[in-house]
């Protein structure tokens, strides 16, 4: 809990200003035949303790921004700024859970990886391994603190690359679709995990996500963006959780933002979980 | 074939639901495997079962042609080693060149290392070492001998040296390729952690290529080997401090 009430310390002083600050960014990065335009003048601000998703179809830049923001990329034109700094490179205060299972340092325990940043940024040994201990615990994988990755299932090590980014308590936690791999069961239940998490923490979230659902259960502000170059089409409010999503204020979110990703053309094809439940909805 | 073309629906079925119980009765869980079974599973032994049916073809086949010249007998080889460890020629010999082969090694490495993480760190160390690579890992390290001769003279230096040309190359390779393998996503985590650089390099690159790069450390101990015994068959005993070759 002591963590917990650190977090809660640092929250408390100038809610009124954002946190992490999205201005104007434009983004560019280079393949080897095109230079792409990923986003195009993106503005969001970010307070303390949203949850705020980043929602889009794949090509509108939203796992570029998250990486811009993560300081892997600079904006060609446009500030992100986080606590007033501008962001520069990467670093701990912006701890990052990517999509891929490979995140992980195979050589070193789960115990071993959650406590790696922190030993690397400073923090002394013992207690690393005991912040290490309680984030593992919040994830609820004290059984396996001495197991390796490789014996780990799919939704464990996104849980171990949770408790691990947790642990380093930095200023906003970034996951950049950490769910997409996982298969639906699992995903739901890593979601309630995570909403549970934040009852307890209370931390800053910014979440990549491209599914509709995922992102009204997850997001407290949820950020939709239009593809090529991605814009900032609409900023919205969910208050919903994974109990509402047989309402009808959850349908209702839902089509009204999958009315916006697809423009009015066809939202009734819409490729997510909502369509196939619908189809297989035959006696 | 026709079971599936039929067109009439599945018959109508009752729904059920039933408590899960506990399996019991499978059978044997485990099984302890009989002295056959574990031994004929034992490598070593398999290996050693091998060397014993060498050695007796050896010697058998050498006892029929009767020639201690040209092909002397297993139990004949055996002795002349016990005598050439007990009067003190062999250590010698085995300490001079196993010294040698441990310098050009270590210098093979400490170059590959310093080569290879030029490399990975900027544009211009990785179009230097393909190019390099490309151009001397190909070449015999013995084809070398004779301008090592004549630049470092008759001597360790010039043993030491082919044996670095034949270590580096293909130790820098193997490691390159291994750090080129690490996962972005690994790459991408450290940096999240704060590391860069070295840091980076020894934190993360090392430890995640490590597979590749023992592979490649085998690999270059066994080329020093053969380039060292080649070299030595060449100058070894001219050169005043000769070597086991």
């Amino acid at each position: 809990m002591s963590d917990a009430q650190a977090m809660i310390d640092a929250v408390t002083p100038a809610p009124e200003s954002p946190l992490l600050r999205v201005d104007g960014v434009t983004l560019q990065y280079k393949t080897p035949e095109h230079l792409v335009t990923a986003t195009y003048r993106v503005s969001v601000d970010i307070h303390r303790t949203d949850r705020l998703v980043l929602l889009g179809p794949s090509g509108c830049g939203k796992s570029t921004l998250l990486k811009a923001i993560a300081g892997f990329l600079r904006p060609v034109e446009g500030t992100i700024t986080l606590k007033g700094h501008p962001v520069t490179g990467p670093g701990p205060d912006r701890m990052m859970v990517f999509q891929e299972f490979d995140q992980l340092l195979p050589w070193k325990t789960v115990a071993g990886n959650v406590a790696y940043p922190m030993t690397v940024n400073g923090v002394p040994t013992a207690e690393a391994m005991a912040r290490a201990r309680e984030a593992i615990a919040k994830v609820n994988l004290t059984p396996f603190v001495d197991a390796y990755p490789h014996m780990l299932s799919g939704g464990m090590k996104q849980r171990v690359a949770i408790a691990r980014a947790m642990a380093m308590r930095p200023d906003v936690l970034l996951m950049d679709e950490p769910y997409a791999a996982l298969d639906a069961l699992t995903r739901r239940k890593m979601q309630d995990e995570l909403l549970q998490l934040w009852q307890e923490i209370r931390f800053t979230l910014v979440f990549v996500t491209h599914a509709i659902e995922e992102a009204v259960v997850i997001g407290s502000r949820i950020v939709v963006l239009s593809p090529h170059p991605g814009q900032v089409r609409a900023e919205l409010n969910s208050t919903l959780g994974q109990s509402d999503r047989e309402g009808a204020q959850f349908q209702r979110l839902t089509a009204r933002i999958s009315h916006m990703l697809f423009d009015g053309e066809a939202a009734a094809h819409e490729p997510g979980p909502p369509a196939r439940d619908a189809s297989a909805g035959r006696r | 074939m026709s079971d599936v073309t039929a067109a009439s629906p599945p018959p109508a079925r009752p729904e059920f639901e039933r408590p899960v119980t506990a399996p019991i009765g499978l059978g044997d869980v485990a099984r302890p495997l009989s002295l056959g079974e574990r031994l004929s599973g034992n490598a070593t032994l398999r290996r050693a079962l091998i060397l014993i049916g060498i050695a007796i073809v050896w010697e058998l086949y050498a006892r029929f042609l009767d020639n201690p010249l040209t092909f002397p007998t297993f139990l004949e080889t055996l002795a002349a080693l016990r005598d050439g460890i007990l009067s003190g020629v062999i250590p010698l010999r085995l300490a001079v060149t196993l010294e040698t082969l441990v310098i050009g090694y270590a210098i093979g490495l400490a170059v590959a290392a310093l080569l290879t993480t030029i490399a990975v760190t900027t544009r211009l160390g990785t179009d230097l070492l393909s190019t390099f690579t490309a151009m001397f890992n190909p070449l015999p390290a013995i084809a070398l001998l004779p301008l090592a001769l004549l630049w470092f003279g008759l001597g360790r230096p010039s043993l030491i040296f082919v044996i670095v040309h034949s270590v580096l190359w293909a130790v820098a390779l193997n490691m390159h390729s291994g750090f080129l393998a690490v996962s972005q996503t690994l790459r991408m985590a450290g940096r999240t952690f704060g590391l860069s650089g070295l840091r980076l390099v020894f934190g993360i690159l090392i430890p995640a290529a490590f597979p590749a790069i023992l592979a490649g450390l085998k690999i270059g101990w066994a080329f020093a080997w053969r380039t060292l015994i080649a070299a030595e068959l060449v100058f070894g005993v001219s050169s005043g401090q000769g070597g086991l070759g």
